[in-house]
Formats: structure tokens, sequence, C-alpha cells
């Protein structure tokens, strides 16, 4: 039964990609039933509790065994409900988004395979299928973002996208390695049992292994210092940014951190992964006040959102990491299916200044988004409010540092909402596609509905029970925490909305801050100098020096050889098969019987 | 007579049927399917339970020293004949329109197909040499007669230096080996030599030289660093369905023959794992550097090559006979499958990709993949596959071997091997970024205006593309129907 979860998708991908591709509805069709089949299924193991299927070896050598298993626990049958239910709900709003797309097909076939690849992380009970899946995320992902592959821009992203995360995959890789190494296995629970031992007698080693494996886990959240493919990402079709890019491909990292939660523990290199954390968020949030594209807005907020968990998961309370990622999917998937809504109605524009006024035009994306902000800035009695009530305390009880960075970026997160929020429902029409746009049908407003509903009630207790189970964080956050969480949000808020009310452009405009403080200028001077700069020396050096003393080395050696055949005509080839036969058996005589 | 004696002769059997006027194109293609089925066939009756070589055959010829024709295989030429018959039979299909002397041209491509399967099958190492000489030479001249490029006599000849000079160290090295098993009486008959290694082991000493002298003459066969200039020049000049033989099987010989010999000269490799070491890092690193400087598709697809042999010396190197299972050597042989198959895939595309366009430098490509999607498809998944992405078979191979890298890790400092086992990894990223430039520059983004239409490959032409991705696949989702198949 759990099996279907991974066979469904997949068979779904395959079918669709030989035989259906053609006939985008039927293709789509297939996507959907296959996402809702999965859902229910996720739905079944959360309550029935199977909790032992049998695994099967897939390559070995030897008693060396790499194994696919499942790992059926609260944290992966939660997560499965997280990751199923975002899914479907985006798999029915792409039917609207994507209706006229001449490659429905192919997307839908994309959005299956990352169903797969997805569930196979999710799943894994070691570390070996935890990476095979990990990887074929990363292909999903650069397919999808570069679904409009005649344009340059979408092709570029995925191309960044790809291989940013091929760097943080290095370090993942690394870190398998020396964990293997040190505890012997890379299943997860022996290695729990393991893990305790191995930072005893390998100390500062078991360190670095964790901070390599983090690594994987910087790449695919996107945490500085690679954090750059996931602005850019915003290129692929919008149901895209908000399955892939903002509620379960992007949480991966921090899935995976949760499940060696007991790694960290032991390791002060924990200190390490909160720090980087923390910086992210706020780095991403100062960066999110800046810019003009929705889409562009809504990633930095992700990435941001991203930091936040993994900087809990850093603090050791994972419980909280999961659990934000959990309120944060609902809310983050909303908003951004929210922009698509609004992209959409406005004739695929995505500058904040060339919309505004939507709040009458569109008033179901206009209740639902609202409650999105709503949630993400935690306002109170929304998900986001318990979650991030969970990160502060966390953080509070931690390090006084990273609460004060915390606290910070709370404030900011209203801020930034609210002046995407004012400029685009507020004000006037201040374009021709902003006049003119008409609410979305049905098929795309009825998962913004169930997303606005659940990025409501997912925090409350009974329903963050269900799916997180023992996972659910219980702490009550001290009087101080709830007090600069109240203030923060009031705060930010206010100013946002009177900064920006009634304004058609920005304000302050700070070219540093708008260019993400030039990192990404950065970061190709780099690949410049020291990738292509270093590749075309290493090209001279083998065609003049590698080149020509071999050859001249191996021509001095066989002159006899060479001067024989050089009398000889290319094309002639029984002369060479009978010289190739005489030398042959020369050599052989001359060695043995000599 | 065994199955494996019509596998060797079917090829041959063919050349001489087109040497007597028979349909050039047909008979090599009838030949070689029927050689995939019987492959297949063979791999069914291969029992994985039992040890040593099954399927044999043997002719005595001479008796001192003594050589016979003796065929067999075990897990490891298996792999590799499943290699052989695949390539073969798609290279054939594949190849593209002969302009002039096109019996010779086919001829010459089944005694490339046939010399492979020889020396795969060889349990005599005299013909396991000889095959592999009747393999090469019509290859210099595939380049010489129908290769393109200006440089393509110069071409020939180069590789014809090096593999003919790699050729005699290598016979140099066999014939020492030999020597030291001789006990009395001189054979070369591989089980009796791996009975006698076994039973009494060559002085350490002797150990050291043969197995330099043996890495060096099959290194240069693999274009192993720094001996590896022959290699690109050669693959972008050749004919595609030679090139496509030749990197993606007879190149694996020397691999193969590495697979074969290390085992028995576990004292050889001890001492000279470092030097190994360096060299491979030479093809990952440097080569790697290298290839992502290249400017054409074909020269970029034979420097990869030569980066991607790096890894599988790789799993060589970590061979360890006191301890440990042979996690590097398994991964070495699914590596050379992955990429045999990827590789040929890669440059039978290539091919076409001239074919149409005239030209295959990067800079006067682009946005084709709108016009030719089934192309498009093809080549993304051949690229994929050789970048390493999972659900193809290089990725098991090179999980493989980086986790036969890190065997023995105890937590502590970095040996050699584990250096460089990062290093490689780091290879991994290289290879994604040359691969995917090139089908970016290809296939993706604005089409340029003065880029010709063309049309996309015709239904037929699609069979052994699909037959080679699908390959690629089976074992990429299940890599455990070859790593059950082999024991070192």
């Amino acid at each position: 039964m759990p099996w279907l979860l991974l066979i469904l998708p997949l068979a779904a991908a395959i079918i669709i990609a030989l035989v259906t591709r053609k006939h985008g509805n039927v293709s789509a069709y297939i996507s959907v039933a296959s996402v809702v089949a999965t859902f229910v299924v996720s739905v079944i193991l959360q309550l029935g509790g199977e909790t032992d299927p049998h695994s099967f070896t897939w390559v070995s050598a030897g008693a060396f065994e790499l194994n696919i298993g499942l790992q059926l626990d609260a944290l992966s049958t939660g997560m499965m409900l997280i990751v199923t239910c975002v899914g479907a709900l985006v798999h029915v709003f792409s039917l609207g988004y994507m209706e006229k797309d001449e490659s429905k097909g192919r997307y839908f076939a994309c959005l299956s395979l990352f169903m797969f690849s997805m569930t196979g992380i999710v799943l894994a009970d070691n570390f070996a299928m935890m990476f095979i899946f990990w990887e074929l995320v990363g292909v999903s992902s650069y397919l999808l973002i570069g679904h409009w592959y005649t344009k340059d821009e979408p092709v570029e992203a995925a191309k960044k996208a790809f291989l940013t995360n091929r760097i943080g995959d290095f370090g993942f890789m690394i870190g398998i390695l020396m964990l293997w190494g040190m505890t012997g296995t890379i299943f997860f629970d022996p290695m729990e049992t393991a893990a305790e031992g191995a930072s005893i007698s390998h100390g500062k080693m078991f360190g670095i292994a964790v901070l390599c494996l983090f690594c994987g886990a910087v790449g695919k959240s996107a945490q500085m210092p690679l954090h750059v493919w996931l602005p850019d990402a915003m290129e692929g079709p919008t149901p895209v940014s908000a399955l892939i890019h903002a509620a379960t491909m992007v949480a991966a990292g921090v899935y995976m951190l949760a499940r060696v939660a007991f790694l960290l523990s032991f390791t002060e290199a924990a200190q390490v992964i909160a720090w980087v954390g923390a910086l992210t968020a706020l780095f991403a949030a100062v960066v999110a006040t800046q810019q003009n594209d929705i889409k562009k807005i809504l990633a930095y907020s992700t990435l941001s959102q991203l930091g936040y968990m993994v900087m809990a998961a850093g603090l050791l309370a994972s419980d909280a990491a999961m659990f934000h990622l959990y309120t944060h999917a609902a809310f983050k998937a909303l908003l951004f299916l929210g922009a698509g809504a609004v992209i959409y109605a406005c004739h695929h524009e995505q500058d904040i200044w060339k919309m505004g006024g939507l709040s009458k035009k569109m008033p179901l994306t206009f209740i639902t988004f609202a409650i999105g902000t709503a949630a993400l800035a935690a306002v109170p009695l929304t998900s986001g409010f318990f979650s991030k009530e969970q990160i502060l305390a966390a953080a509070f009880e931690g390090n006084k540092t990273l609460f004060f960075i915390a606290v910070i970026v709370a404030f900011l997160t209203p801020f930034y909402m609210m002046r995407l929020f004012t400029a685009v429902f507020f004000g006037r029409a201040r374009t021709g596609s902003a006049e003119h746009a008409k609410e979305v049908p049905f098929v795309m407003s009825l998962p913004l509905l169930i997303l606005a509903g659940l990025s409501i009630v997912a925090g409350f207790g009974l329903v963050a029970k269900m799916v997180l189970g023992e996972h659910y964080p219980h702490a009550h956050p001290p009087g101080a925490v709830l007090a600069a969480s109240l203030i923060t949000m009031l705060a930010g808020a206010a100013l946002g909305f009177l900064l920006y009310r009634g304004k058609t452009q920005e304000r302050m405009p700070i070219a540093f801050i708008r260019q993400k403080f030039y990192l990404d200028e950065l970061y190709i001077g780099l690949v410049r100098v020291f990738q292509d700069a270093v590749a075309y020396l290493a090209k001279l050096i083998d065609t003049h020096v590698v080149d020509s003393i071999a050859s001249r080395g191996s021509a001095t050696t066989v002159q006899g050889l060479g001067s024989l055949f050089r009398r000889i005509q290319v094309g002639n080839l029984q002369a060479y098969a009978f010289l190739f036969g005489v030398g042959v058996i020369l050599i052989v005589y001359l060695l043995v019987f000599a | 007579m065994s199955i494996l004696d019509i596998i060797i002769l079917l090829p041959l059997l063919g050349a001489l049927a087109i040497a007597f006027g028979a349909p050039a194109r047909s008979t090599a293609m009838a030949s070689t399917g029927a050689n995939l089925l019987l492959g297949l066939v063979a791999w069914g009756l291969y029992d994985p339970s039992k040890e040593g070589f099954q399927l044999t055959a043997s002719r005595p010829l001479v008796n001192v020293p003594e050589i016979s024709y003796a065929v067999g295989i075990d897990g490891l030429s298996l792999v590799m004949l499943l290699l052989s018959v695949i390539v073969s039979f798609c290279a054939m299909w594949m190849a593209p329109k002969v302009e002039s002397r096109q019996k010779l041209y086919f001829i010459s491509l089944l005694f490339i197909a046939a010399g492979a399967l020889g020396a795969f099958c060889s349990t005599d190492i005299f013909f396991f040499y000889a095959f592999h000489e009747l393999a090469l030479i019509p290859t210099f001249f595939m380049i010489g007669i129908w290769g393109s490029g200006e440089n393509r006599v110069a071409t020939a000849w180069k590789i014809t230096i090096y593999l003919a000079v790699g050729s005699i160290i290598l016979l140099a090295g066999l014939i020492a080996f030999q020597s030291q098993l001789s006990n009395g009486s001189l054979t070369f008959d591989l089980v009796t030599l791996q009975e006698r290694s076994a039973e009494e082991a060559i002085p350490a000493r002797a150990q050291g030289w043969i197995f330099l002298t043996l890495l060096i003459g099959f290194g240069i066969l693999v274009s192993l660093f720094p001996f590896h200039a022959w290699a690109a020049p050669a693959y972008a000049a050749a004919p595609a369905p030679t090139s496509m033989l030749h990197a993606g099987v007879l190149k694996k010989f020397g691999l193969y023959g590495l697979l074969r010999f290390t085992p028995m000269l576990p004292e050889g490799l001890e001492t000279w794992r470092n030097l190994l070491i360096v060299l491979l890092l030479g093809n990952i690193l440097f080569v790697g550097l290298v290839t992502l400087a290249q400017k054409h598709l074909d020269t970029m697809l034979g420097n990869s090559s030569v980066m991607h042999m790096g890894y599988v010396f790789l799993g060589i190197a970590s061979w360890n006979a006191a301890s440990g299972e042979p996690i590097g050597f398994t991964g070495a042989v699914l590596l050379m499958f992955g990429h045999g198959i990827s590789i040929a895939l890669l440059l039978g595309l290539c091919g076409k990709l001239r074919e149409r366009l005239g030209t295959v430098e990067f800079d006067h490509l682009g946005g084709i993949g709108k016009q030719v999607p089934v192309f498009s498809f093809l080549f993304g998944l051949a690229a994929f596959a050789a970048a390493g992405l999972p659900g193809f078979a290089n990725f098991s191979g090179e999980v493989m071997v980086f986790f036969g890298g890190f065997q023995g890790y105890g937590g502590e400092g970095f040996n050699s091997l584990q250096i460089a086992t990062i290093l490689a990894l780091w290879g991994v990223v290289i290879s994604a970024v040359y691969m995917l430039r090139a089908y970016r520059s290809i296939f993706l983004g604005r089409r340029p205006d003065d880029l010709n239409a063309s049309p996309d490959i015709v239904f037929t032409q699609r069979i052994p593309c699909a037959i080679l991705a699908g390959a690629l696949l089976v074992i990429g989702f299940y890599p455990r129907l070859f790593s059950d198949l082999l024991s070192f």
C-alpha cells in the first residue's frame, strides 16, 4: 500500500510521456487522478499506522548493499500528507492556469515526476535512497522551471537552479560518505543509535560531516550562500512556484535536517546551521522590501521563512521547524496561487506597481490573499502565528542574538507584505491590464478557498497534532516572545500600509538592496574568473603542452615502427593487418623464445 | 562449440558475405541484430550462482607455450558482451548514408564489433590481445577514409601511433606477467594463470613493475591522463558509428583488462596507487576543465568521455584485496556500461546533428528543440545520463565508485583515496555544467535566424536510440541486474 505513493506518480509520468503527451487534457486528468489518489493513500496511512513495509536491494557488491526502503513514522507520514495535499490543490489549479498552454502534456508529466521524486525523499529510510530522489527532485525542478524553453530567461534560470543545487549536493554526498564511515550505516534508525558514540570518538570530524550534510540542505532549501537560484526560479509557471519553490521541494532541506535531528544534538556544528538560517532570514527579508515583481517578493519571503526553519533546526528545535514548514506550506502555496490568479487576470503582468485596485474586481482572490498575508505576517489565530511563536521561543531560549535577528525579520515580514498587498489590491488600477482584470474561473479559486481555510485552521492544536503527531511542539512561549511578536507584527503592517497607501511607485528605491547586495554579479564574476578562465588555460595547456610532449615522446619511441608505417598508404587493409600480425608474432617470439 | 563462438563469428561471417556481394547495410544490421538476440540468450544461459567462467569452449593451437583459442564468460565479461552487442547493433543502424566504398565501410565496422566481442569473451590472453588488435586496425582506416575535418589523416596517424605504442607496452606487460607464473610450463590460459597466482602470488617487486607496465599499456588505450590527447580529436574526426563503437565499446577493453589483472597484482596496485590516483584526477579535473572550454559538440563529447574514464579508474584504484567488499569494482563495471551506452547515443546524435545542420559549433546553434522535439528529448536523456543523474546506469556506477573510495574510512583524516573521491565528486559538478551548457546552447532558448530548418529524427532511426536509452534506464532503475552477476 505505501508503495503506491511512489508507483502512482511514476506511472502517471511514464504514461503521459509515452502515450498521451499530445493530448493535453487527458494527460492533465491522469496526473490529477494520480495525485488525488496519493493524497487518499497518505490519509489512510496516517490513520492506519502501517509501519513495516519491506525494502529491497537496489544494488550490491558482496555484502555491501544500497537499499530502497520506506520509513513510515510520524515525521514522514505527516510530511507526506502536506506534500500530497498541496500537490493535489496545485494540480487542480494548474488545470485552469495552464489550460491554453501548448505543452500541457509535458507540464503534467513533469509535475508527476516531481511528485514521485519528492515522495522518495520523504519516505526514504536511508541516505542513499534519499540522495537518489534528492537528485531527481533537482531534475524535475529543472524541467519545470525551464518549461517555456524557447525563451532565454527560464532556460538560464533552470540551469542555474540545477547547478547551484549540484554544488550543495557535492557537500551532501561527502557528508553521507563520512557518516557512513563513522557509524557504519546509511540507514537512519541504526545511525541514530550509533550517532552518540561516533560524535564522542570523532569529535571535530563528526561536526564537519554534519556540516557537509547540511550543504545539501543549503542548496535545496536555498540558504545563503546558495540562495541565488530560488528568485530566478520564478521564471517557471506560477503553480510550479507554489508547489515546488515554496511549499514542498525547498522544504526538503528542512525535512532532511529534521530527519537527522539526532545528529545535530551531538555537535557544536548545529550553531553554524542556526546562524546560516538566521542570516538568510534577515537578508531575504531586507531584499524583499525593495522588489517590484510580485513573485520575486514572495520568493524572497520564502527564502526568509526557510531561514527561520533552518535556524530552528540548528537550535535543536526541529519540531518547531517542522511545524512552521507545515503551516508555511499552506499559506505560501495560497499566496503563490493567489499571485498566479492575479497574474493570470492581468494578462501576465507581474509588476505590483502596474496593478492596483484589484480588491473589487477579484473579491475572492482578494479575500483569500488577505488570509494568506495575515498568516505570513503572523496575525493571531492564523496558522502562521502559532508556528512562528514556536520558532521565536526556540531562539529566545537558545541564543539571544539570534532571537533579536528573528524579531527584526518578524517586523520586516508584515512590512513588505503590506507593501505588496496595498499596491496590488488597493488604490486605482494603474494600467489597462489591471483595469480589465476579471475574477478567475472556479477551478482556480477552489484551491484558493481550500488553502485559505487550511491557512487558518492548520495552526490549531487539534489539526496540527493530527498531521504532525508526536512532532507537534507543545511548549508555551514566554510572555516576552508573545509581546515581541505582536508588537513587531502591528508596527510592520502599519508602517507598510501608511508608507505605500495610494502610492504609484517605490517611495525610496535603494539600488544596493534592490540588486540583492550585488551577490549575483559577484558570483558571475567568480565563475568567469575561476571556472571559464581556468578552463581556457587548461585547454591551452592540453593542446600545446600535454599533446605535443606525449606525441613527440611516443613518436621517438616508435620511430622504427612509425617509419615503417609511413611507407604504406592509408587505405591498404591487407598490408596493415599483415604488418600487425607480423609485429605481434615477432614480439612474442623475441620475448618468449629468445 | 559455445554460443560465444557464434557471437564472435557472426560479424565476421557478415563481413565475408558483404565482401562476396551481399547488400552491405542490411547484412551488417542482420548479423549484429542476431548477435544482440544471442547476447540476451547468453545472459539467460549464464548462471550467476556458479563460480568461474561459463559457456566455455576451447581449441588448443600451440603446445609450447600453451596457446589455445578459448572462450568463456563470467559476470564481468557478460556485462561487456551485452554492452558490445547493444552498441554494435545500434551503431550499424544509425550509420549515415555512405557516399563511397560502402562495402568496406560496413566490413570495417563489423571487424571492430567482432574484435571487441572476441576480446571480451577470450579466456586466453593471447587471443584477448589479438582480438583487440583486430578491432583497432579498421578504426584507423575509418578515420582516414570516411572521417570529417581537414586534419583527419593526421588524426588517424595520431591515434595509430598512440594506440600502437600502448598495445606494444601492453603486450610486453602481458608476456612478463605470464612468464612470472610459468611454473615450468608457459601458458596464456587465463584460468590457469588465475589459479597459479592464487596458489602462489607473484613476488611484490615483480608485481610492481608488471602492474606499472600494464597500467601504462591499458591506460594509453583508455586515454588515461596524460596519454589522452588522441581521444577527443579522433572521436571528432571519426564517422559516427566508428566513434560510437570505439568510445562506447572498444575503449572499455583497457579497463576490462585492468579489472581482470589487478586482483592478481594486488601489491602492484598498492605500490602504484598514488600514481594512479594523481593520473585519474588529471582525467577528472584537468580534462574536465578542458571539456568546459570546448566550443564544438564533438570535441566536447570526446573530452567528456576521457574525463569519465577517471571515475572508472577511481573504482579500480579502490580495489582492496585484503579486506572489504568489491564496491569500487562493481561501480566501475556499472559505469563502464552506462558510459558506453550514453556516449554512443550522444556521439550518434552528434553525427545526425552535423548531417542536418552542417555544424556542431555551439555559437552557431540554438533553440532547435521546438523543431526537433524527439531529437531534443533523446539528447537530453543521454546528456542527463552522462552527467550522472539517477535513473540512468551511470549514476549507479558513480555512487558505487564513491562508496568504494570511502570504504574503510575510520572517521579521522582522509587518505589519498578519500581525497581523490572528494575531488572526483566535484567533477560531477563540472560534468553537469558542460552537459547542461551544451544542451542549452543547442536545443533551448531563442533560435538564431540564420540557422536552417531541419527535420526531426525519422521513426526508424528512433528505434536504435530507444534501445540505447532503454538500456540506460533499465540498468539505472535496477542496477542489481548486473551487480548480482559480478564477483571478484
